[in-house]
């Protein structure tokens, strides 16, 4: 089985989220299913695009889906929520609107039939990995209680994404359970971390990052996991800055679902990016040891 | 609330254009409030989401276009999934933000947000993808009162190999140029 990998920008090497991607491959290389980089890949615009040009969000995002039809693959892994959203969306407007199919298929220079399943990153570990993980896990961490944090991009729109509960998802939490740890039931599981606006409006994002922190502590998680770059670098790498301003510690590590996965079936902490983190993961590291 | 609203808006073909533009029918909206009242960002917004509806509706035009609101929308989509009229407001957001954009009606208030955009797509067009650092140096060259806030987290972020110097250049990145002119 051959999948496409769009990594997008966030997660390659030398961008704010490299662990994320690093997990997410070494995890492939260990369990599979095999990735394979889609050639020349280009940005997805994220919400800077679809926020201000529909017609060039489309066309940024449909060109790599073209580029994933061209080299043959049925379907692609992007495992950042923003990137997959865009492209599921893009793919389902332009299968929508003949116009704009039209005026997008000229604009990338190349044709798009629509046939690519695109997987975000749970999916593809619910649809492959899942036997696996139970084969080849070589670690039970030790009482470790984790509040699985999907955010908006991977539920909503769900009429459009049709993954999951958008209200209350439940698929990182089997996935938690599958390596041994224990889910923690929380209220904040899909509420937004204000997202994008970590530059031009950090004081919304400190609001909105501030009460899934204390929501995910006084629910007694020992960390928090992620599949989403955005709403790691604002839980990860603002935390000093959100305790700051609401003076409340809370210490608490923000783990990629990749990383949880690559530490149950022994793949070594910096090889997994662990060390990458803002907020120290030791504690999550040693529940494993 | 109270909003100043002349004959010639209310005759307008605002509600029309906006429906044509988005394919979204907002004479559904019956103002129930549910997208407000799930809008984590609605504490800030200077006009609720369902108002901002309502100013579809009716031909405000200058309200909705020249609004905070549009800009402060996270596009979290949690107003498009709890609907119970199945009103996309979140698709609609983009929509009006794509519009104040055409008019020059942003509001000055939420340049950051605007010039934040900018910025991430000028660095899509040169490059093909983002390349952070200088997406982030175009950024706050363009909101200087912004440059201190991130003094303690850029320098972390290089530190730990987190923001690259080298721009990420794709091959086909004069193919993502086209593709920006013929999307204007």
């Amino acid at each position: 089985m051959r999948i496409g990998y769009y990594p997008g920008c966030a997660i390659t090497m030398g961008s704010s989220s490299e662990e994320y991607g690093t997990s997410v491959l070494r995890v492939a290389e260990a369990i599979g299913p095999e990735l394979e980089e889609i050639h020349d890949w280009n940005c997805c615009g994220a919400s800077s695009a679809h926020a201000t040009n529909h017609k060039l969000s489309t066309a940024l995002s449909v060109r790599n889906i073209s580029l994933a039809e061209k080299y043959g693959f049925k379907e692609i892994l992007a495992p950042c929520p923003m990137c997959s959203q865009r492209l599921i969306i893009s793919q389902k407007d332009i299968a929508d609107d003949e116009k704009l199919k039209k005026d997008v298929e000229d604009a990338i220079e190349m044709p798009c039939n629509g046939n690519v399943k695109i997987l975000n990153y749970l999916e593809l570990i619910k649809n492959y990995c899942m036997d696996e993980i139970a084969k080849k896990k070589k670690k039970a961490p030790r009482d470790l209680k984790i509040a699985s944090y999907y955010g908006c991009l991977l539920v909503r729109p769900p009429k459009v994404l049709k993954f999951d509960d958008p209200e209350n998802p439940k698929s990182m939490d089997e996935i938690i359970e599958a390596i041994g740890a224990i889910p923690v039931d929380w209220e904040f599981k899909t509420n937004c971390c204000g997202g994008g606006f970590t530059l031009s409006r950090t004081d919304v994002v400190l609001k909105l990052t501030n009460d899934i922190l204390e929501c995910a502590v006084d629910a007694g998680a020992d960390a928090i996991a992620v599949a989403c770059p955005m709403c790691h670098a604002n839980l990860d790498m603002r935390q000093k800055k959100i305790e700051k301003e609401y003076n409340r510690k809370f210490d608490i590590p923000i783990v990629y679902i990749s990383e949880l996965i690559g530490l149950a079936l022994d793949l070594g902490p910096i090889s997994l990016g662990l060390n990458k983190h803002f907020v120290d993961t030791e504690s999550v590291v040693n529940a494993f040891a | 609330m109270k909003i100043k609203i002349t004959t010639k808006e209310l005759k307008s073909d605002f509600a029309k254009e906006v429906e044509e533009r988005s394919g979204i029918d907002v004479k559904k909206c019956y103002q129930c409030g549910k997208c407000t009242a799930g809008c984590p960002v609605a504490y800030e917004m200077d006009y609720m989401p369902n108002q901002i509806i309502r100013f579809v509706q009716i031909g405000a035009k200058r309200e909705a276009l020249t609004s905070r609101t549009i800009w402060l929308c996270a596009s979290c989509i949690t107003c498009t999934t709890r609907c119970p009229k199945e009103v996309k407001i979140a698709e609609l957001m983009d929509v009006l933000r794509e519009m104040s954009l055409e008019e020059g009606l942003a509001n000055p208030l939420e340049k950051n947000i605007t010039t934040f955009h900018q910025s991430f797509l000028n660095s899509v067009k040169k490059h093909g993808r983002i390349s952070e650092l200088w997406m982030l140096n175009e950024y706050k060259m363009k909101r200087p009162k912004t440059a201190l806030q991130d003094l303690i987290v850029g320098p972390q972020m290089l530190s730990k190999g987190k923001l690259s110097f080298l721009p990420h250049d794709i091959k086909g990145k004069d193919a993502v140029k086209r593709i920006f002119e013929k999307c204007k």
